[in-house]
């Protein structure tokens, strides 16, 4: 079945709100690409969604779904794929909804590198609430709730995510499809969390982080003598807090999915009609 | 001579009070008698007063009481934590020798034996047995045949190697001769043992098993008192029945990983105790819009905020009952003894699938740290009855799919069930949220289409009015013009509770409730009562509050859930059909 997948099939009927321009059309079509390629079918794969603007991916996707609250969405994936890791588990959200409210779950889901993928439509604001600073917005950037500028400096995710011991770390941007696919499709086929923070720009609240902004300062690393294996290397260009990278930052080849290091095997939704073979041992225990 | 033996172990955290305790109590029972263990301890680990209590008899006992027949002291403070409890025939046991014991005075006419616990402990092969040489001084004193103690002394020691063992049970021995040797006396205790193999476990064990039994394959928590034991005792053992146990970050992360798991197919719960169910609180709605069956375990204790961990308290019947912003439809059920413990937890889970709801599985301190004896066919495993409700598979799909061939998750069928197709079922891809959402899932805000939806949701809660037995259980004198009622742990207590008021003359009805959403309708009962007592462990009366509300006449209810406020047309013409005139001409989107 999988062979004659092609990317349209995870498109939902229905059309998305987003406003005309959003970087978020260009994060979906990437990562239903991505999808398709790497073989998977709408009907083994698992969207988990977060909230915002970038949440909303989720409806907008055909696959099985679920659009959870805000900032919780990695729980829900490492549920889902603790529960049954023969399904393609993508978790998809803003900024605000991962490295703000879900900063927690973040760094967690970094450390526990469940075998799934992470996209973050980074837009350096808090589209859906119409406008507020996010946690990557510049310190200087002006909004509705920081008039003078967040006065605070951005958080650094790719850096969180290194610091956490993560085994994937990759940056893209929505507008360049082709490469943007690419990157994706690499965090699939790692076997743990693969983590890519994508450049989405919001084209209604973000006059900074523009299209123009990315597109002149975005360097792409397929194009320098960058080796995403090398750990320190990975440091060097994240922690660069001037340069905006596009590709793979950092692949920890010989990484293993936790579920698989947990020794789950397949689905756990096939259970007995009553208690499982065995059970009566666990009374036993209490002589 | 009482019929049953009040004996406990006193020390400070951290002496190995829990698990002396617990081999004494393990003795007891596999000698065929019953047991009743609860715990006093403070919250701290090293430090601080800490006690096992043991009450044992030939007959079921149900609770504690107020008395103690053998005490092993091991610090001074123990007998003045327990002083009030010591009578004219109460054992002292604590060891004189120590700087820390040596003038310790046993109150009134108790028997105050000193025993060189530690002294003897050396001569058996190490100092830190001292615990196990006051149990054989307390077997001497009872007359309880040490042998007993050996297979438990087996038990915890096995994995140390046999030569742990055999110094054990040698230092019990050496504890008993000196008591036989140096008091030539009769204490007046006589313990009889039986035929009978019993099982010994508490709530939260009971509650694991439950789930295992019940086919329960994951598990996300976060470690809290006194809801631990639940995941120390799935941890390990799920993995034999192909689950797994997660520690989450938070509880944040661990009701939303079960979720996770649980829209993946599997069976699955979380549990946690009152911060912890403040934390999940946000995560209710969510399972119950997207219809994911998820059990939510609470097992209460001393609140609000972090409150007193270690003590007992029914204080969260409100959050379980109402939290969560919006309207939530849910299952409430609680266990009112250990074996329920165990059995409300299969029929949770099946409830769960049945109706796709969270259900919420509240438990308390006092289930959850007390440890019973029970026969072992209490636990018949052939019993355990698993309904996973209405799953579709790829062979049956397409009886659900609409004209464009999309899956119906969340079709407002008649009974509120809709389909179920677990993620990996072909043809079955669809979207569960927390939005409002139509049949496919799809978000909407269409006013229509959301009542259809919340009357849906609503519905299960009716279907399964009429399909499950949400009943209660009765004791004492169904006659009598006194009611008692109380919900969870109580039950024990006011069973004993009631023979000695049924001895002074008190003629008493009880009646013990596991269910609290939905819960059986005692507007019958309390209005054929003259006095209504309801018993539970608050300050406010949450249940009594519950059960006042139905047996209240309704108040007639104007409900509007469209999306959409009141307009002052429709709500006279809500309001004169409210009065029962039926003038109503126009059609409005209200119930
Ligand atoms: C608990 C909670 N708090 C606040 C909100 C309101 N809220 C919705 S989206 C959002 C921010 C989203 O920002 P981001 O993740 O950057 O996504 P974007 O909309 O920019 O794609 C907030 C604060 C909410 N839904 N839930
Ligand atoms: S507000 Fe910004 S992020 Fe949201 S849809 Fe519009 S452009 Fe996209």
């Amino acid at each position: 079945m999988s062979s004659d997948i092609r990317f349209t099939d995870f498109k939902s009927d229905k059309q998305p709100t987003w406003c005309p321009g959003c970087g978020d059309f260009g994060t979906m079509n990437g990562m239903m690409k991505a999808l398709a390629e790497t073989g998977n079918s709408p009907d083994d794969t698992f969207v988990v969604a977060g909230i915002g603007c970038s949440g909303k991916i989720g409806t907008y996707m055909h696959s099985y779904a679920l659009h959870g609250v805000h900032g919780r969405a990695l729980p829900v994936g490492i549920g889902v794929k603790m529960a049954n890791p023969d399904l393609e588990v993508m978790v998809a959200g803003g900024d605000g909804d991962g490295y703000s409210i879900g900063a927690g779950h973040f760094i967690h889901a970094v450390r526990r590198n469940v075998d799934m993928t992470y996209v973050v439509m980074d837009n350096r604001i808090y589209g859906l609430t119409k406008g507020q600073a996010s946690p990557t917005s510049r310190e200087d950037f002006e909004t509705s709730t920081s008039p003078d500028g967040p006065n605070q400096p951005p958080v650094n995710p790719k850096a969180l995510a290194l610091s956490a011991g993560a085994t994937f770390i990759a940056q893209s941007f929505s507008s360049n499809s082709q490469r943007h696919a690419e990157i994706v499709q690499k965090a699939i086929e790692h076997d743990g969390f693969g983590f890519v923070n994508v450049y989405s720009p919001c084209v209604t609240f973000n006059d900074v982080d523009t299209y123009d902004y990315f597109r002149d300062t975005i360097v792409d690393l397929d194009e320098t003598d960058h080796d995403s294996t090398d750990r320190d290397q990975a440091k060097d260009k994240i922690m660069e807090s001037d340069k905006e990278y596009m590709g793979v930052l950092y692949q920890d080849e010989s990484s293993v999915g936790f579920e698989e290091r947990e020794g789950v095997e397949g689905s756990m939704a096939e259970i007995p009609d009553g208690a499982p073979d065995g059970a009566t041992d666990l009374v036993r225990e209490f002589y | 001579m009482p019929e049953d033996l009040n004996w406990a172990i006193g020390g400070e955290a951290g002496d190995g009070i829990d698990s002396t305790g617990k081999i004494f109590a393990q003795a007891l029972s596999r000698a065929g008698r019953h047991v009743f263990t609860s715990k006093d301890f403070a919250s701290r680990i090293r430090g601080g007063y800490t006690a096992y209590k043991v009450r044992t008899s030939v007959d079921r006992v149900e609770s504690v009481v107020d008395r103690l027949d053998i005490l092993i002291a091991l610090t001074e403070r123990t007998i003045h934590e327990n002083e009030d409890e010591l009578h004219d025939d109460s054992v002292v046991i604590y060891d004189g020798e120590r700087s820390t014991m040596q003038d310790v005075e046993v109150p009134g006419d108790a028997i105050a034996l000193e025993v060189p616990l530690k002294r003897l402990a050396e001569d058996a092969g190490g100092a830190i047995m001292l615990n196990v040489v006051a149990l054989g001084a307390a077997c001497e004193v009872t007359n309880f045949p040490i042998e007993n103690l050996d297979e438990s002394l087996q038990k915890r020691f096995g994995d140390k190697g046999e030569a742990i063992v055999e110094n054990n049970k040698e230092a019990a021995r050496m504890g008993q001769e000196y008591v036989q040797e140096e008091y030539d006396h009769d204490f007046g205790y006589d313990v009889e043992t039986t035929d009978e193999d019993y099982v010994l476990l508490n709530g939260d064990e009971a509650i694991g098993m439950g789930a295992i039994a019940a086919g329960c394959r994951f598990y996300a928590g976060y470690p809290i008192t006194p809801a631990t034991d639940v995941m120390e005792y799935l941890t390990g053992r799920i993995d034999q029945f192909g689950g797994k146990v997660v520690q989450a970050e938070d509880e944040l992360s661990a009701i939303n990983m079960a979720l996770g798991a649980a829209r993946a197919g599997a069976r699955s719960m979380t549990a946690t105790s009152g911060p912890g169910i403040d934390l999940m609180t946000e995560t209710f709605g969510l399972v119950a819009t997207s219809e994911t069956p998820l059990v939510i375990c609470d097992v209460m204790r001393s609140g609000p905020s972090t409150g007193m961990p270690t003590k007992q308290e029914q204080g969260d019947l409100n959050m379980t009952l109402y939290g969560g912003h919006g309207e939530i439809p849910r299952f409430v059920v609680a266990p009112t003894t250990i074996s329920e413990c165990f059995w409300k937890t299969v029929e949770a889970f099946n409830l769960a699938e049945k109706y796709q709801t969270p259900v919420f599985l509240v438990s308390d301190l006092a289930l959850a740290v007390t440890e019973q004896t029970f026969s072992p066919d209490t636990f018949d495993m052939d019993e355990v009855e698993v309904d996973r409700g209405n799953v579709v598979d790829e062979e049956d799909i397409d009886a659900y799919l609409d004209e464009q061939g999309r899956f119906q998750a969340h079709f407002p069928a008649a009974d509120g069930v809709s389909p179920r197709a677990f993620p990996g079922t072909a043809d079955g891809a669809h979207m569960t949220t927390g939005l409002e959402h139509d049949e496919l899932g799809r978000r909407t805000e269409d006013t229509e289409v959301r009542i259809e939806q919340v009357d849906k949701r609503q519905r299960k809660v009716d279907t399964a009015r009429e399909q499950e037995e949400f009943d209660y259980r009765e004791y004492g004198d169904p006659d009598a013009d006194t009611l008692i009622i109380s919900w969870g742990s109580n039950e024990g207590a006011m069973r004993e509770g009631l023979s000695f008021l049924e001895e002074e003359g008190y003629d008493i009805r009880f009646i013990s409730v596991p269910y609290i959403f939905p819960r059986p309708d005692l507007t019958e009962e309390v209005e054929a009562a003259e006095e209504v007592i309801v018993v539970e462990c608050n300050a406010t009366g949450q249940f009594a509050d519950v059960i006042e509300h139905d047996v209240l006449e309704r108040v007639e209810r104007v409900n509007k859930y469209n999306g959409v406020r009141f307009k002052a047309d429709e709500l006279a013409t809500e309001i004169k059909e409210a009065l029962g005139d039926d003038a109503s001409t126009q059609e409005v989107e209200a119930e």
